[in-house]
Parts: structure tokens; sequence; C-alpha cells
């Protein structure tokens, strides 16, 4: 590394002043996330009383109050959510695999054209198919099951793992198609056996995104569900907001914690695969 | 394989056929292959946004068939003032949140880059809140941080400061909205952090060599060269900010109030379409947020031959 960088000269001085900095501007950052953790292990008159983060009496009441809160257990929120996720993961990485390799190596008529098709759904927001979506779920007794929220990742609608697909597998070597090819595989195999093995980070990137992103769809979870045994734990914890309102703070911390863990936990797990995911492809996080 | 059932044929010829035949087995596979996408573009995209097309010139309401309206639904958003306040309040959101979050994520960027003691870990603390931020969890404890006695306004009392109860008032809770939007400038820091790396070093020699200062460094080389980042996370960040939606939901309790102030253009569509079933209003909605984001994105791209660099075009001056 050089000594003159993108803001300049960095002496012993000038780097701990960073260093002092840089942590400050992490603390603020992370501050409401650990004051709702800490809160959630808070007596319901401390969580107000102070703006601390260690609980001068510590409590798990907040959490057993808040897990059956709604009469039924978050168990079965958590349930639901883990299906639907689990679910999508599955869908995105078969059907998304399948057309990339498809358009990566395969040949065939209008494939520009297609392809081209493709890229326009990315941008495509969801409001305009929701309201038709609805009515097609509507028509086929969908609604307030998990098919909406399921079976279109078989279908792969998220257009934009496709891509991100399509991209990996150009940049694999194609003299591993043709010497499978020589051996006698159909494309078959050579999706299944050459292609699949080697895109598996591309794999583990569209099903750490395709988790997150399906455990927090707020929107099309509350568009599709309104039984309460079907709810995800989002529409949950919204559901818990309205009917305890102000009062029971330290319960409602509880689970919107809980509820993060999932999502911390892919995090923590594959950070470095996330940020890496991010930076270089410019996946919206 | 194949070849084996035909020795007879001239080499060339057969090699040929080969080919042809290779192609074609390939063109019916890939068909195959795409069978998947080929129904769900048909059945989910392709069909819907004829349907909502369609819907968008009717009135409907999920029990009874569509009737022909013309551009009446069109014409109504003239005369509807929560369509005007989902509009003021989407446009501030967007005018305010985007150029915020990526200024944000330029700045903590820059002072990120390099190889430092602890640079993982800085880098998932900013990004954290990136990740956390559009869930239900965390805009719950949003509206509790700036609720009447929340975390802020005791902090505020502290020093002496009577803080309004931001959430629940139309001048504030807008803001609240947007800087939680800020908050999460972890996700285009990321793709700055990776521009940043790519930037050569001898740029920055030469430059300090002349005797620029660190700030025209940043003004003369850094920024220039990161203008092609720029502009893609101005455009991803102004295409999320349109459709932005559980932030405002959870905060106004689905109401978008008080009075409108939080009543974002998806949380109007949202309650037309799926609370008061005015379904062929929420598809001209749909059509008209579409429309509204094609002509930004396009009207960005046309600015940005004036202000994106990228490196192959220097060269060519």
């Amino acid at each position: 590394m050089s000594t003159i960088s993108v803001v300049g000269r960095r002496g012993p001085v000038r780097g701990a002043v960073t260093h002092v900095l840089l942590i400050a501007g992490a603390l603020v950052m992370l501050y409401p996330l650990l004051w709702m953790v800490s809160g959630a292990f808070k007596p319901a008159d401390e969580i107000f009383a102070s703006a601390g983060l260690l609980p001068e009496s510590f409590t798990l009441s907040n959490f057993i109050d808040g897990w059956t809160g709604l009469g039924i257990g978050f168990g079965r929120f958590f349930l639901n959510s883990f299906t639907i996720s689990a679910l999508a993961v599955v869908g995105n990485v078969l059907s998304c695999s399948m057309a990339a390799y498809a358009f990566a190596r395969l040949s065939f008529r209008f494939k520009r054209a297609w392809f081209a098709i493709m890229l326009v759904t990315i941008m495509l927001p969801i409001h305009v198919l929701i309201v038709p979506q609805y009515v097609l779920f509507h028509n086929l007794k969908w609604i307030n099951t998990i098919l909406p929220l399921t079976i279109p990742h078989f279908l792969a609608v998220d257009a934009f793992f496709i891509f991100l697909m399509v991209q990996f597998i150009r940049g694999l070597p194609r003299e591993l198609d043709d010497a499978a090819r020589i051996d006698g595989c159909g494309p078959v195999q050579i999706y299944l056996r050459i292609v699949l093995p080697l895109m598996t980070p591309a794999l583990i990137t569209t099903a750490i995104f395709t988790f997150i992103w399906t455990w927090d769809n707020f929107f099309n979870q509350i568009v599709f569900i309104s039984d309460v045994e079907k709810f995800t734990v989002p529409l949950a914890l919204r559901a818990f907001l309205d009917s305890s309102g102000e009062s029971s703070w330290g319960p409602m911390f509880a689970m919107a914690t809980l509820s993060l863990v999932p999502v911390v936990t892919f995090f923590l797990v594959f950070q470095k695969r996330i940020t890496e995911g991010i930076s270089t492809t410019g996946l919206k996080g | 394989m194949h070849d084996t059932l035909t020795p007879v044929r001239p080499e060339a010829e057969r090699r040929a056929s080969s080919r042809q035949k290779r192609r074609r087995t390939d063109s019916r596979v890939a068909y195959l292959f795409l069978l998947p996408w080929f129904i769900g573009l048909v059945v989910l995209t392709a069909g819907p946004i004829l349907a909502s097309l369609y819907l968008s010139f009717t009135d409907f309401d999920l029990l009874t068939a569509p009737r022909w309206l013309g551009f009446d639904n069109y014409q109504a958003f003239v005369d509807d003032p929560h369509f005007h306040s989902a509009i003021k309040v989407t446009s501030m959101y967007v005018i305010l949140s985007v150029p915020l979050a990526v200024v944000f994520a330029l700045l903590v960027a820059v002072a990120l880059v390099g190889k430092r003691r602890g640079s993982g870990v800085y880098r998932a603390s900013y990004y954290l809140p990136s990740l956390l931020g559009g869930s239900v969890a965390v805009t719950i404890l949003w509206r509790e941080i700036f609720g009447a006695d929340g975390l802020v306004n005791q902090v505020l009392e502290k020093v002496g400061i009577i803080g309004p109860s931001w959430v629940s008032s139309p001048d504030f809770a807008l803001y609240t909205l947007i800087l939680l939007h800020v908050w999460q400038f972890g996700s285009p820091m990321l793709i700055f952090l990776a521009g940043l790396k790519q930037i050569p070093q001898d740029l920055y020699e030469s430059a300090a060599v002349d005797g620029a200062s660190a700030f025209q460094r940043f003004v003369r080389i850094t920024v220039p060269m990161l203008t092609p980042l720029i502009f893609f996370n101005l455009v991803l960040q102004m295409i999320n900010s349109f459709k932005a939606f559980t932030p405002a939901f959870i905060i106004s309790g689905g109401s978008g109030g008080p009075v409108d102030s939080t009543l974002f253009y998806t949380l109007y569509l949202y309650q037309e379409g799926f609370a008061n079933f005015h379904m062929g209003y929420a598809s001209a909605m749909a059509w008209a947020l579409l429309i509204v984001i094609s002509l930004f994105t396009a009207g960005m791209f046309i600015t940005s031959r004036y202000w994106v660099f990228y490196g192959d075009e220097e060269g060519a001056k």
C-alpha cells in the first residue's frame, strides 16, 4: 500500500484519529439496533427511563409475553416464514440456474430477443403486476396459502438472479463443456455434472439473498396473506404492534429482535460473500 | 455418440450433419431449460402487465366484471387530493434521501478504503443497517426511537430541549423516514469501496507531487473516477425509493398519516387496490408509476452523458 491514499498521507496520529472517527460512526450506526436488543431484556419501566444499553435488571419475561402475545405462538409464524423462504431458495436456485445455463451455453432461436426481454423484466416494479397476479391467485383459490409466495420462484420470476448466473457461467471455460461433449455428455449432463457444481458460488449468493429478501418481503406477504395462522413473522410483528399498541414495548422489542435473528445469522455466517456480492454485482441490500 | 451410427458417410459431411444435429438438440434442450422461465414470463409477467394495462381503463372491484371507463381513472388523478399528497410525499422522499444516502456512502467509503486494522468489522457495522433497515422489526424500532417519549427525545431532554413527537407530527414524520433511508447507505458504500480499489494509485502520487491537497485530490481524481458508480448508485437508489413501502406502512399504521404526511405512492396504491378494492384505479396508479420511473431513469441516462466519465473516453480525447 502506498503512503499516499485517497484521503492523504497517513501518519500514526492521523491513523488514530481516523480510527476514533470510524469507531464513533460505527457506534452511531449500530446504536439503534443494540438499544432494541437490550430493550428486549429490560423490564417495561426501564426501556424508556434510560438510553443506556446494559439492563439494570435483566429479564426474560418480554420473550415469554411476546411469544404468545397474539394467541398463537410465534413458533407458528417462524415456521411459516422459514417454509416460504426455504421454498423460495430452492425455486430460485433451480429455475434461475436452468434458464441461465440455456442463455449462457446453448444456442436457440431468438436468443438475443429473449435475453433482452429477461433484462427488461428485472426493471419492472412489482406494483404493475400485483393486481392481475392477485386476481389470478384469487381465481386459483391460492389467496391465504403459501403458494403465491413460493410458486413464482419456481418459475424464475427473480430474473435478476438469472442475469447474475449468466454472467458467472460466461466466466467458466468452455473447454470443459467441449471435453464433456467429446466424452459423450449431452447438454443436460453438462449442466448437471459440469456447470452446476462449478457455479456453486453464484448459487450460494442467490440462496442467501433469496432467503433474506423473502423473509423480509412485507409487501407480498400483506397482499396475499390475511389469516392469522398463515401469518409470517413480519405480518405477526405488525399485528402485534396494532393489537398491543404502546403498552407492551418490551415484548415488542423481544419479538422484533427474534425476527432479525435468521437474517443476522445469515449475515454473520456469509458476511464475506454478502459484501462481495453487493460490491461486485450491485445487488440491492 | 451419434457418429458411430453413420460410419459410411464421408468425413466432412458427417461432421457437418453432426453439428447441425447438435444445434437442433441444443435448441430443443434450451427450450426445455427455459420452460419454467417461459411459463413465469407468460403467466406472471407478460400476462399481468397487459391485464393491468387493461384494468387501468376500467372500474374493477374483483367481484364483478371490469367496467370500461376509458381514461377516467387517469383523469381522476387530477382531482384526487390523496394522489397529490402521495406524489408530493414520494417526490420529497426520493429527492432528499437518494442524494443524501449516496453522499454518505461515498464519504464513508473513502474513509474506509485501504487496508487498515479492523476494516472488515467497520465495513460490516456500516453495512448491517442496509440489510435490516427494510424489515418490519427495524421500522417498529424506528417508530419507537422517534416516538413522543422515544430515545431521541430522551436524549434531547438531557440537553434541555423538548422534542416534538416526531412520527405523529405532520411536519416531521416524513423526515424520520428519510433518515431511516439514509441510515441504510451501506450497500452503495460497498459498491463505492469496490470502485475505489480500481483507481490507480499513481494518479494520487503524481497529484501529490504537484502539490494537490487531499481535498483537491478527492474532487479532481476520486469523484471523476467514480462517476460511473455514482450514476449507478443514484439510479438504483432512485428506483428503490420510488417503490418504498414497508417503512411508511409501519410508521403510520397503514394510514399514511398524520394528515397524509407519510402517504407514499405505493402505500396509497396498496390502500386503493387491496383495502378499498378499487383495482382499476390501483392499476392506473401502477402504470403511472411505471411511466414515471422509466422517464426518470431515461432522463438520468441522458444527463449522464455530460457528467459520467468512463475510462476509455478519456484516452480518446
